[in-house]
């Protein structure tokens, strides 16, 4: 399966991210660069970790408007399966493929440490390969992850399924009703803050986000998009 | 002409940030400041000179860039 990783000045979770497809999972990743305006051919995108444009104005405000992101809102409106993983979250939101926003943490600081939470759907293609309610580790590393968005927007997440990932039992980040990761209405656009690539190898003493790749790979390269 | 446009969060949603200066404000004996709310401040200089372009442009490029209005208001002004 051929993933493409999306590449903003400032990401930098672009090369772990590649290395877990290529040399853990044996799959095909090709950077993107942020300029480029067409997508090559790839059966899945992700939108990494980092700090893209230095986080100025709001995180993601400004990569949001990137050449290349109107193919990622093209390819998602197609059904394509997209992974935004922190910093490619607050993209995602800011793009309006998800709902509501990242906002400064709750605790005004930047929190780096690894984190409990309850996987909420395991019926996406994100999220196949874990058993409901299981509980896993992911590690977080962001000053903006403080979820937020109208009570409409949540009762509905609530009531779709789409709130995908909950902190649990603990909050560090101050989010509404716990957000970890939601999908969008159609199931194939995810957004974490948590990052499953720096816990997908045991010599890093933490496999908990294996199961997320292992997921996408299974399901999405039975997708076209 | 000058735009000075003002961003804050919208009322109800919660500003860690202002409430950690009021209580700073508090202790320095400024028990007066309530309610602190912290901003964004942009300035730009506009190429033009009609005011109603000028600011149905600045109403746009709030919407679109300077502001997040799921959380955020913003008001400008033109001088």
């Amino acid at each position: 399966m051929k993933f493409g990783i999306i590449v903003f000045p400032g990401s930098n979770c672009d090369w772990d991210c590649h290395h877990v497809l290529t040399k853990v999972f044996k799959q095909k990743a090709q950077f993107v660069w942020h300029k480029e305006s067409k997508l090559p051919s790839v059966e899945a995108l992700i939108l990494p970790g980092g700090f893209s444009y230095g986080d100025y104005l709001r995180t993601g405000a400004i990569a949001r408007f990137s050449p290349i992101m109107k193919e990622v809102v093209a390819f998602a409106n197609r059904g394509g399966t997209v992974l935004g993983i922190c910093n490619g979250f607050q993209v995602l939101t800011e793009a309006g493929l998800l709902p509501g926003v990242l906002m400064r943490n709750a605790g005004l600081k930047f929190i780096c440490e690894t984190v409990s939470l309850k996987v909420e759907n395991a019926d996406t293609r994100f999220t196949k390969a874990f058993a409901l309610n299981t509980v896993v580790k992911i590690p977080i590393a962001h000053g903006d992850g403080n979820y937020f968005a109208d009570k409409e927007t949540l009762d509905r997440l609530e009531g779709e399924g789409q709130v995908v990932f909950r902190y649990d039992p603990i909050n560090p980040n101050g989010s509404q009703r716990n957000i970890a990761g939601i999908i969008n209405a159609k199931g194939n656009v995810l957004g974490l803050m948590p990052h499953p690539e720096r816990c997908s190898e045991a010599i890093l003493g933490n496999e908990d986000g294996r199961k997320l790749f292992e997921s996408m790979i299974r399901v999405s390269c039975h997708v076209k998009a | 002409m000058k735009a000075k446009v003002f961003v804050t969060l919208k009322e109800g949603v919660l500003d860690p940030q202002g409430k950690a200066v009021e209580h700073a404000l508090g202790a320095l004996g400024f028990q007066e400041a309530q309610g602190v709310r912290i901003g964004k401040y942009v300035e730009m200089n506009l190429n033009g000179s009609d005011r109603t372009t000028a600011g149905a442009r600045v109403k746009e490029m709030c919407e679109k860039l300077l502001a997040n209005t799921v959380i955020e208001a913003y008001r400008f002004e033109l001088e």
